[in-house]
This record gives C-alpha cells, structure tokens and sequence, in this order.
C-alpha cells in the first residue's frame, strides 16, 4: 500500500486526558438504564423472575381461599385470609429471584456469550458493572412488589399496612435483603460452567431454600433441627422480616422465639452481606483467561 | 513506508512465546508496529494469530517473551490504558436485545471522547438498520456492529481479529474504505484476516506465523523474499507446458519467441501474488515440519526464519 506523504496520516486521534474518562456513578447509572431495557426485552427473565412471585401468589390465594382465615382469636374475631398470610412470603421471593437467580444466570449467560469478554476491551470499570446489576436489581425488584401488593390489595382484598412504622420495616427489610440478595447473585455467577447450565445449578438450589424458608410451607411447621438449618441462610430472615412488616403484630408469637427478632435477623443478613460483596469483588473476571 | 512516525512503536513483541499445557501455541515471535502502520498478522487456522492478538489485548497471559502495548504491559494495563484500544474479537454472540443505536451509543458512553454514534453508524453502511435490535441483523451486519464498537471510542491502536468474515464483496470494499479512514486519522491498526488480497490492499508490513512460529515478516511488498517474487513464465511446446522463473521476463519471451522463431503458445508472464507467495510459504513450512519429526531440529527452522526476518527489517528501517 502505499501512503506516499499523506500528512495527515501522522496526525494521531488526540489522546484524550485520562480524567475526562466518565465516573464510576455515571457509569453505573448508564449500566442501569442499559440493563433494565434488556432485562424487560427477554421473555425468560420476565417470565421466571418478574411475574413468579405474582403468579405463584395468585396460584396460593385461589387454593385456599376457601380454608378460613389464619390467626384468628378463639372468639372467632380478628384474623387475616390465606392471601394476605402468604404475601410477605412472596414478597421474600421475589427479592431473592430479583438478585440471586436473575443475577446468577444472567452473568453466567453473558460470560459464556462472549458479553463480558467486550466489555472486558473497554474502559468499563468493574464496580460500575455491579452497580449496572445492583440498579436493574433495584428498579426491577421494586416494580415486580408493587405489582404484587396491587395483586394482593385490589384482586384479593389484602390489607397493607397503614403506618409509617411497619411501612419503613419494610423499606429496611427490602433494602438489606435486595443488597444480599445482589452481592450474593454476582458472587454465584462464577460457580456455573457455562450460561446454559446455569439455571440448572441456580433454580433447584434456590426452590429447595424457598421451602425451607418458610416461603410456602408455614416456617413453624418444620422440624427444629430444618428450622436451624435454615436459619443460616439469608432467605428465613427476609421472610421474617416482611412478616414482620406486613402481617399483624400478635403473629410475632408463631415466630422460633415468639418474637420477631430483628436482633439476629440484622446480624445473618449482615453477615451475608459483608461475605457476598467479599466474594463478588474477589472472585469476579471478566474472562476466564485461559478457558 | 514515507509516513512520518512520530514516537516509538506502538507494539513490541519479543520472543513471544505461550503455552497451554503441554502444547506450546506460540514460541519466538518477535514484532513491532510503528505508530500509525497497518499491520498484517497472516497464517492458517490455528497458526497463533488469535492467542498473538489476545495476549496483546490483555485477554491472556504470555508464558514468555515481552511485550509493550501504548507503552504498557497488556497483563497490567489499566483503564486509561484500555480506552485508547480498540478491540473487534473474532466471536461475536452477544444476544442483541438492543438496537444498533442503542449499543453504540451506550459503549461510547465508556470512552472520554468517543466519536459521533450516528458517523459511525454511516461509516460501516447501518444507517437503515440504526433503530434494528442487533439479532434481527444478519451475520454480516452483526459483524459491522462490531467493527463500528471497535472504533466508537476514537482508539488509537485497534485490533481486527478476522473482521471481515461474513461480508458480501461489496461491504468488504465499504470495510476498506473505512479502514482507510482510519489510517488517513493516524490510527495504528493490527489486523488478522484470510483474506490475502485484503492484507495487501490495507497493510504496511505483515508477519507470516504458522505453527506458532514466525515464517516471515517485512514489507507486504517484500514478504518472502525478492526470490519468491520473481516473474513466472509458462508457455506450451508441443504437448508439454513450460513454466521458468524469470528475472528480466520481457528479455525471456523475446529470446523465446526467437527461439521457437514465433508467437509462443499459451504464454503467461505471471508476478506471484501475495497469496501465491504465502501458500508457497506455508506449504514448504509444513512439509518442513513433516520432515523433522524430532522437536530439537524443528527449533532449527524457527531460529534462521526469525534471523532472516531481523536482518530483513534491518535493512527497512
């Protein structure tokens, strides 16, 4: 080829100041928008991660809306309908699904399609990656409960709360355990070979915790030793705690302690937390180099 | 080459060498490639020119050698480091739930002076296809979107990893006319590619690698040697075709057609083109390592090529 004295040939693209490259907040913000539109485009994801916990809750509701209320008084009087009993279960669901399955398969998925090996070639910087993740997590998570309480509230009657206090439980609650629920997600995604089976390894794992949880079956109904098994997973203090937020308060006492124990449920859930985000950032590549 | 380069180069390779295992992918290859140069890595499937690639773009680690990238080590480049490359990978399989706008304009969104998303829609022919999710796009036209992700963020070395795979003849022409853009911008570029007339018409200098070794490296007008080029002439006498090597072709035909005192039959000068020159290259590489079952005399051909290669540079600069 030949380039006989192109002037312009030797005039290099400016290198642009490294300072001018975009902000990690920035970034993630751009991430987020970026996943969230995605996320509503795929109909898997929509399907098994989004409208689960309402349709599941629909499913229970109908089943046994004709076996009475639960927790009512020996006078017949108080009490609350099967439907409004398994919604703070759902609601432990769909935060778990939001974070740990939808992440887990997700980055599993854009590992072995080749995803995360492009973003590998460019300036994203990894925490704005995650915060991308945190954010979808976020905005997804919040839009699949406020689909549920609307489920709940106007199809079956379902009393939500009424005061600020157990509606900033459940702003805490929500909050801490979408964080586990992320930080565990990404720390998850490394374990699966390959997209494809990743829901393989993902789904079952997390359907056996549901139960055990106390998300379908009453927690109470378990045998102890199943009870303290489960005691050391994240999920039964999320279900406490939204029971905690939105049942009554005289079902404090179908709680292990009679209580709702927001003592230990913050200490668990804490503890996850701290291990989750330790184990995301340690163990997360973008490529497996050698693979 | 008449381009004035300003600086060093902007890619050092010594002694590269990379293995998986047992089975040693790439021993000895030493290049560089000047600030602004196009540059050529050729060979069969499997020759090393992906690892070659890889490990320059960081994505894998080298067992030996050294090797600077913009002045960095790829095993340790950071994150202003990597916004000044550009990066098309030779898989491509992303689900493509997004449009072609929208994913160009959020990795521009990455870079600190990216280029104007809808040029670089227009430079690789997707104007009519900007608001089309990148699945419903055929393989071809995934393969530009890839190509307009390599260069939104301005880089000043880009990698092509056999970019034009897919292309009909017209959108490789389209693809040559942007590269030569690009070159026109002062962007360096290495390129891998099958497509030997592509290598000629876009690169300075190449480097010829099969086996994992380097066969040959130098000018693209040079490669192989001023021996390989030498004119062929073919002609036929009686029922036998003719074929010699000739230096001065023009001074052989006439005293061949004095000799057989006419128009000789079926005559052909033929100038060996780069693929002639780089078949012939690799056949006689893997007849030569058919022919040397032994691992310590395969080493042999691999030291006088890298030698024949240097003394050839040498005498370029």
């Amino acid at each position: 080829m030949s380039t006989t004295a192109t002037p312009s040939r030797s005039a290099s693209p400016a290198p642009a100041a490294a300072s001018s490259r975009p902000g990690v907040l920035k970034l993630g913000a751009s991430r987020t928008a970026y996943e969230v539109r995605v996320y509503f485009r795929q109909a898997d994801s929509l399907f098994f991660t989004f409208l689960f916990p309402s349709v599941l809750f629909v499913i229970f509701a109908v089943a046994f809306g004709s076996s009475g209320n639960v927790g009512t008084a020996p006078d017949g009087t108080g009490g609350i309908s099967m439907a409004a009993y398994y919604l703070p279960g759902m609601a432990a669901a769909g935060v778990l699904l939001s974070g740990i399955q939808n992440l887990a398969v997700d980055i599993a998925t854009e590992r072995s399609d080749g995803t995360l090996k492009r973003l590998a070639g460019t300036p994203l910087p990894v925490p704005a990656y995650f915060l991308g993740k945190f954010g979808q997590v976020v905005v997804t998570s919040i839009l699949q409960l406020a689909l549920l309480f609307a489920v709940a509230a106007i199809g079956f009657g379902v009393e939500l709360p009424s005061d600020s206090e157990h509606w900033l439980r459940f702003a805490g609650i929500y909050a801490v355990g979408i964080a586990v629920s992320t930080a565990l997600g990404i720390a998850l995604s490394g374990l699966p070979r390959s997209g494809k089976s990743a829901s393989a390894v993902i789904v079952p794992v997390l359907l056996v915790l549901q139960f055990l949880s106390g998300v379908y079956i009453q927690f109470s109904v378990l045998p102890e030793w199943l009870q303290n098994f489960a005691s050391i997973f994240p999920l039964k203090w999320i279900a406490q705690g939204m029971r905690s937020a939105l049942l009554p308060e005289t079902f404090a006492a179908g709680e292990p302690g009679g209580t709702w124990d927001f003592g230990m449920m913050g200490l668990v859930l804490g503890v996850w937390l701290v291990a989750g985000i330790t184990l995301s950032l340690w163990t997360f590549r973008w490529n497996r180099k050698d693979a | 080459m008449i381009t004035t380069l300003s600086g060093g180069p902007v890619v050092t390779v010594e002694s590269l060498a990379k293995t998986y295992g047992s089975f040693t992918a790439l021993r000895d290859v030493s290049f560089d490639i000047a600030r602004g140069e196009t540059f050529a890595l050729l060979g069969p499937n499997g020759a090393g020119k992906s690892s070659t690639i890889e490990i320059l773009e960081g994505f894998r680690d080298r067992t030996g050698g050294r090797v600077s990238v913009l002045g960095s080590d790829p095993q340790k480049g950071d994150l202003d480091w990597r916004a000044r490359l550009g990066i098309v990978l030779q898989s491509t399989g992303e689900p493509g739930n997004v449009t072609v706008r929208e994913q160009l304009t959020h990795f521009a969104g990455m870079y600190p002076n990216p280029r104007r998303v809808d040029d670089v829609i227009e430079a690789v022919g997707l104007t009519d296809k900007a608001k089309t999710r990148i699945r419903a796009l055929s393989g071809g036209q995934r393969r530009r979107v890839d190509v307009a992700l390599g260069i939104v963020g301005r880089p000043e070395l880009l990698f092509l990893d056999e970019p034009t795979t897919g292309f009909d003849p017209e959108a490789r022409r389209q693809f040559w006319d942007l590269i030569r853009d690009l070159q026109a911008e002062g962007t360096s570029i290495l390129l891998t590619t099958h497509y030997l007339d592509e290598a000629a018409q876009l690169s300075d200098r190449a480097a010829v690698i099969a086996g994992g070794r380097m066969l040959a490296y130098g000018p693209i007008d040079s490669l192989g040697g001023e021996e390989a080029r030498i004119p062929k002439v073919r002609w036929r006498e009686g029922d036998r075709l003719h074929e010699e090597r000739a230096a001065e072709p023009a001074a052989f035909v006439s005293a061949l057609a004095a000799r057989l005192g006419g128009e000789p039959t079926a005559l052909e000068v033929v100038r060996p083109s780069l693929e002639d020159i780089y078949l012939e290259l690799v056949q006689t590489d893997e007849s030569a390592s058919a022919a040397t079952p032994s691992p310590d005399l395969a080493d042999l051909p691999a030291d006088t090529t890298s030698r024949a290669a240097a003394a050839q540079t040498g005498s370029r600069r």
